[in-house]
C-alpha cells in the first residue's frame, strides 16, 4: 500500500525525499498526481492530456504543451497542430527525463502561448484554483493552476512577455523566468524567438532553483544558449544583509495597479529590509513607456514568421481547397484562432517594406535603449523589485473580448523580458482573497541572487500556496 | 548606332559540404527522397538551425579567391514567403550583412584583363525538389498534386552576385568557366551545372556604345550549360536592341530560355511586387569569423586559374591558355613540359587529343606523354594516336608505340606521291598557279593512301619537290 500523499501540500524537494528514502515509488507518486488531476482538473482543465509514468526514477512534471515530447501529442494550444506528435523530445524534456523526472502530462496554454488567461486555448480556458470564475493567468496557465491545485509537484511554463511569472503570481506560486541564453528553446514551439524562454513553476523558491538546475545550460541544439557562469545555487539563507533592492517608480506607480495589490508588495518590501536588504527607489523611464508598444512590435513580427510553417504540407491539420494556396489559405483560416491571427497581421505589418524602419526596426532601437536602462539600474542594485501583475486573477470572460486590456496585464513583465533578464515572481500576499506576485528582477545570470531574495522573504512571509477554499 | 550589352550574372553554388547548412542530415545527391531529412530542414515545431562551420569557412575561403573583403560580422535574415519547397515558410539567407563583399575576378582578355566586380558573396539555404504533376505549365498553378522531396532542402549554398560589369555573351562565358575553374579547385562544390550545384541567372540590358547610361534590364533564368547562357543573353540582347530601335520600350520581365528552340519566353507577370518581410534571424548568433581563421584560410589559397592563365600565356597564346587552365589541364601541361616536352606541341595534344580521346588528364604520366610528344613525328600517326588514347590507363607506357617506325623511305613513298599527284590533275594546277595552301589536301591523301603510317615531313617535302617539278 502506497503511503497517502497530500499533493496539495507536498513540494517537490519533500516528493525527491519520499522517492529517495524509497517511502514512495516513482510510479506511484505519479499516480497519487493523476488521481488528484482525475478529482480536481475536470473543473480546472488544467492538463490537455495526461501521461504514464514510464520508467522515471524521480518525481512527475508537467510539461506546457509547447513543449516538444517524443510519442505524445503536443498542439501549443492550437487547433492547426491537433494530432501532431513530435519524433523528438525538446531539449528541457530530455533533461527532465535524463534527470529522472517522469512526464505527468501537458498543460493547457494560450494557442501559441498568445495571452495571459488561457482563454485563447483552442481547447477551452483553464480556471484559478482560488476561484474558478477567475482565470489563472497566462498564457501558462495550465500550469501554474496545476502547481497551486496540487496536480504537478512542479512544472515548466515558457515567457515571452509574462507567461510564468504573471500566471504565478494570480495562482500564488512561484515561477521563474530565466536569462535569455540560459535554456535551451530547441523543441519549443517558437512563438517570439528572440524571448521565449523556459522556465520553471513550483510552490517554493528551493523546488524551483532545483528544476531550473536540471534545464539550464548551454544546448549545441540552441545557437543562442550560453554555459552558465556559476552552477545554480539552491537557496538556504535567511537573510537578506546587504541585499541592495531598486524599485523602479514607474513599475511600482504604473497606472492600473490595485491597491490591495501596491499594499500586499509594500509590505513585502518592508520585510525585506527587516531582513537586512537596503531599499531604494529608482527608474526605468523609458522601458515601461515603450516597453509595450515596442514588444507588441517585436514578437508579433517574430510570430508572422515563426507560424508561418503552419501550412498543412507536412504535419498537423490541413483543410483541403483547390490548389495549394487555397489549401494553405484555408488550412490557416480554420486551423488559427483569432490571436494568432491578430498578431500574424500586426508582425506581417510591422517587417513589410516601407514600414520596416518606422516599426520593426525602430521597435529594435529601442529595445536597446531599454537594455541599456536596465544594466544601469542593477550597477547600482543587485535586484529591481516590482508587482509582477498590475492586477489580481480577473474573472474569465472580463478581457477576452478586449485584446487592449489583455495586453496591459503583461505591462509589468514585459520590460525585463525585452532586456532578456531573469525574472522571480513570488507570492507574498491576499487582496480579496486572491494572491498578489512580487516581481524581483536581475541582472543576467543573476538567477542564485534572486533564489536567494525569494527564499529569504518566502520564508519570512510564510505565504501558504494552498487555496483558502482547498485547505 | 552601335550597341552594347551590360550583363550582370547571379550566380548559385552548393557547397558540398558532408551535412546540411543548418542540420546534420547528410547533403547530397541520389538518396532516395525524403530520407535525408530531420525535424530542422522539414521545419518541424520548435526546431532551431545550427550554422554549419565548414560551409562558412569555405564562403569564406572563396570570398578572398575572389578578392572580397570579409566581413568581421555577418549576419543571417529571414526571408519569408509560402511555397511548399520551403518548410519553415522562410529561407535563411545571408541579406544585409553578407560574408563576403566588394571583390573582383580579372578575366584575362586579348587586350588585357578586364575586371569584373563581385558585389557580394552570401550563404544561405537551399529550397527543397518539386515536381507539379499534372496541369499545363509543369508549375504549380493548376496543377493536379505537387510532390516534395525535401533532401536538397537545407543544402548550403553560395550566392555570388557580380556587378553589370561583363559587355559581351562570350566575355560572360569566359567569366563563368574561370568561376566555375576557382569553385572547383578549391574544392568546396563540383560547380556542375546539369546536376543543379551550379546556377546562374543573367542580367541584361543594352545601350548606346559609349554611353554609361543603365537602360531597363530583364533576368534570364533556366540556362544549364554555359554555351545555353552565352545563346541566352546574345538573344535577349538582340531582342533589346530590335525593342529601342522600333521605338519601343524593354519591360522590366523574367525569361525562360529555351535552348532546344533558341527562345525566351516571358513570365506571367506577378500581380503583386514581391515582400520579403527580411529581419535578422533571431534563432542564430551572428557569423563573426576570428581574423587568425581568415588570414588561416588566406594561406590556403591555391594559386589561382587567373593567374595561372597569364604565367601560361607567356608561352602559349591567351586562348590556349584559357582552355588549359579552364578546362583543368594545366596540371598536365606543365609537368609535361617540366619532362621536356615542346610547350606548343605539349598545348595541342593535351588540349585537343587528350580532350578528344576522352581521355582523364589526371591519369596521365607525363613521363610518358612527353616522350610520346618528343617522337610525335617519327612514329606512325596512327601508333600515336592509339598511344593516347590508351595514355590515361594504369601503367601506360609510350615505349611500344614508340618502337613503331614512320615510313620515311623515300623510296617507298615516291611512287604513292606521283600516283597522288597524277589521280588529281586539277588540284595539281591550282597549286602551281598559286594556290599554296593545297599543299595540305595532297599530303592528307598520301597519309591516308599510307594508312597514316608515313612520316608527314617527308611527305610534305616530297610532295612540295613532286608539285614543283
Amino acid at each position: 500500500m502506497a503511503p497517502v500523499v497530500d499533493t496539495l501540500r507536498l513540494t517537490a524537494e519533500e516528493g525527491i525525499g519520499l522517492v529517495e528514502r524509497r517511502e514512495i515509488s516513482p510510479a506511484e507518486l505519479h499516480a497519487a498526481y493523476l488521481e488528484a488531476i482525475a478529482a480536481r482538473d475536470p473543473e480546472l482543465h488544467c492538463f490537455l492530456r495526461t501521461t504514464a509514468p514510464g520508467d522515471g526514477s524521480s518525481i512527475p512534471v508537467a510539461l506546457k504543451d509547447v513543449i516538444s515530447t517524443k510519442g505524445v501529442e503536443t498542439t501549443a494550444g492550437s487547433k492547426i497542430l491537433s494530432g501532431y506528435t513530435p519524433i523528438f523530445d525538446a531539449t528541457v524534456a530530455e533533461r527532465c527525463k535524463s534527470a529522472g523526472l517522469t512526464l505527468l502530462g501537458k498543460t493547457n496554454t494560450d494557442e501559441f502561448a498568445m495571452g495571459s488567461s488561457t482563454e485563447n486555448s483552442a481547447w477551452g480556458p483553464s480556471r484559478n484554483p482560488w476561484d474558478p470564475s477567475r482565470v489563472p493567468g497566462g498564457s501558462g496557465g495550465g500550469s501554474a493552476a496545476a502547481v497551486t491545485a496540487g496536480l504537478a509537484p512542479w512544472a515548466l511554463g515558457s515567457d515571452t512577455g509574462g507567461s510564468i511569472k504573471q500566471p504565478s503570481a494570480l495562482c500564488g506560486n512561484v515561477g521563474l523566468r530565466p536569462t535569455y541564453g540560459s535554456v535551451s528553446r530547441y523543441g519549443i514551439v517558437a512563438f517570439a524567438s528572440s524571448l521565449d524562454q523556459i522556465g520553471p513553476v513550483a510552490k517554493t523558491t528551493r523546488d524551483v532553483a532545483l528544476l531550473y538546475s536540471v534545464i539550464a545550460g548551454r544546448d549545441r541544439r540552441d545557437s543562442t544558449t550560453a554555459e552558465l557562469p556559476e552552477p545554480v545555487r539552491v537557496p538556504e539563507a535567511d537573510s537578506l544583509a546587504g541585499v541592495r533592492i531598486g524599485l523602479p517608480v514607474e513599475l511600482n506607480e504604473a497606472e492600473g495597479i490595485e491597491p490591495g495589490v501596491k499594499d500586499a508588495v509594500s509590505r513585502a518590501i518592508a520585510l525585506a529590509e527587516d531582513l537586512g536588504a537596503e531599499v531604494e527607489e529608482c527608474s526605468l523611464p523609458r522601458s515601461v513607456r515603450y516597453g509595450l508598444p515596442c514588444y507588441y512590435l517585436i514578437a508579433p513580427a517574430e510570430a508572422s514568421s515563426n507560424l508561418a510553417r503552419y501550412d498543412g504540407v507536412r504535419y498537423g491539420s490541413r483543410s483541403d481547397g483547390d490548389g495549394y494556396r487555397e489549401m494553405v489559405e484555408r488550412t490557416r483560416d480554420d486551423g488559427f484562432g483569432d490571436e494568432p491571427k491578430r498578431r500574424i497581421m500586426l508582425g506581417t505589418y510591422a517587417l513589410s517594406a516601407g514600414y520596416y524602419d518606422a516599426f520593426y526596426g525602430q521597435a529594435q532601437k529601442v529595445r536597446t535603449l531599454i537594455i541599456r536602462e536596465h544594466r544601469e539600474a542593477l550597477e547600482r542594485f543587485d535586484v529591481l523589485a516590482c508587482p509582477t501583475s498590475p492586477t489580481v486573477a480577473f474573472p474569465l470572460g472580463e478581457r477576452a473580448d478586449d485584446p487592449l486590456a489583455m495586453y496591459a496585464a503583461d505591462l509589468l513583465t514585459i520590460p525585463s523580458c525585452l532586456a532578456g533578464l531573469p525574472g522571480l515572481s513570488i507570492p507574498v500576499g491576499l487582496s480579496e482573497g486572491l494572491p498578489v506576485g512580487l516581481q524581483v528582477i536581475g541582472p543576467q545570470f543573476g538567477e542564485n541572487r534572486l533564489f536567494e531574495v525569494g527564499h529569504a522573504l518566502e520564508q519570512a512571509i510564510g505565504f501558504d500556496t494552498v487555496p483558502t477554499r482547498l485547505r | 548606332m552601335t550597341w552594347e550589352p551590360v550583363i550582370g550574372l547571379e550566380i548559385h553554388v552548393q557547397l558540398k559540404t558532408r551535412t546540411k547548412m543548418f542540420c546534420r542530415c547528410a547533403a547530397g545527391f541520389g538518396a532516395r527522397e525524403n530520407t535525408q531529412t530531420c525535424p530542422v530542414c522539414l521545419g518541424f515545431p520548435g526546431a532551431l538551425p545550427v550554422t554549419n562551420r565548414r560551409a562558412v569557412e569555405w564562403t569564406i575561403l572563396l570570398g578572398l579567391a575572389l578578392e572580397c573583403e570579409i566581413a568581421e560580422k555577418a549576419e543571417f535574415a529571414r526571408k519569408n514567403y509560402f511555397y511548399p519547397d520551403l518548410s519553415k515558410g522562410y529561407q535563411i539567407s545571408q541579406y544585409d550583412l553578407p560574408s563576403c563583399v566588394n571583390g573582383k575576378v580579372l578575366v584575362p582578355t586579348a587586350s588585357g584583363d578586364h575586371v569584373i566586380g563581385i558585389v557580394r558573396a552570401h550563404l544561405e539555404e537551399d529550397a527543397a525538389k518539386t515536381v507539379h504533376v499534372g496541369g499545363r505549365t509543369g508549375r504549380i498553378g493548376g496543377a493536379e498534386w505537387s510532390l516534395v522531396d525535401y533532401n536538397r532542402g537545407g543544402t548550403p549554398l553560395v550566392e555570388i552576385v557580380t556587378a553589370p560589369d561583363l559587355r559581351s555573351a562570350d566575355e560572360a562565358k569566359r567569366f563563368l568557366q574561370l568561376l566555375r575553374q576557382t569553385i572547383v579547385e578549391l574544392g568546396i562544390s563540383d560547380a556542375e551545372m546539369e546536376k543543379g550545384t551550379l546556377r546562374v541567372d543573367a542580367n541584361v540590358s543594352v545601350r548606346p556604345q559609349g554611353s554609361d547610361e543603365l537602360r531597363t534590364r530583364t533576368e534570364i533564368k533556366n540556362m544549364n550549360s554555359f554555351n545555353f547562357i552565352a545563346r541566352g543573353i546574345e538573344a535577349e540582347a538582340e531582342r533589346q536592341v530590335a525593342e529601342w530601335e522600333s521605338g519601343g520600350e524593354v519591360r522590366q520581365e523574367t525569361y525562360d530560355f529555351d535552348a532546344s528552340t533558341g527562345t525566351l519566353t516571358a513570365r506571367r507577370a506577378k500581380e503583386e511586387a514581391d515582400d520579403y518581410r527580411y529581419f535578422p534571424e533571431p534563432d542564430l548568433v551572428p557569423v563573426e569569423p576570428p581574423a587568425e581563421l581568415v588570414e588561416r584560410l588566406r594561406t590556403e589559397l591555391p594559386e589561382l586559374p587567373a593567374a595561372r592563365i597569364r604565367r601560361i600565356e607567356k608561352a602559349l597564346d591567351l586562348d590556349r591558355a584559357l582552355v588549359l587552365v579552364t578546362g583543368g589541364l594545366d596540371g598536365l601541361w606543365a609537368a609535361t613540359v617540366a619532362e621536356g616536352a615542346d610547350p606548343v606541341a605539349t598545348g595541342n595534344v593535351v588540349a585537343n587529343a587528350l580532350v578528344g580521346a576522352g581521355v582523364d588528364s589526371a591519369a596521365v604520366s607525363p613521363k610518358e606523354l612527353a616522350k610520346l610528344i618528343a617522337s610525335r613525328d617519327r612514329i606512325p600517326r596512327t601508333a600515336f594516336d592509339a598511344a593516347i588514347a590508351k595514355a590515361g590507363e594504369p601503367g601506360f607506357s609510350a615505349d611500344p608505340y614508340l618502337a613503331e617506325e614512320a615510313v620515311s623511305d623515300t623510296a617507298e613513298l615516291e611512287p604513292v606521291v606521283a600516283a597522288i599527284i597524277a589521280a588529281n590533275p586539277e588540284q595539281a594546277e591550282a597549286y602551281r598557279g598559286g594556290k599554296e595552301g593545297l599543299l595540305g589536301f595532297f599530303v592528307g591523301q598520301v597519309m591516308r593512301e599510307t594508312q597514316g603510317k608515313a612520316d608527314p615531313r617527308v611527305v610534305n617535302e616530297l610532295v612540295r619537290e613532286k608539285l614543283a617539278g
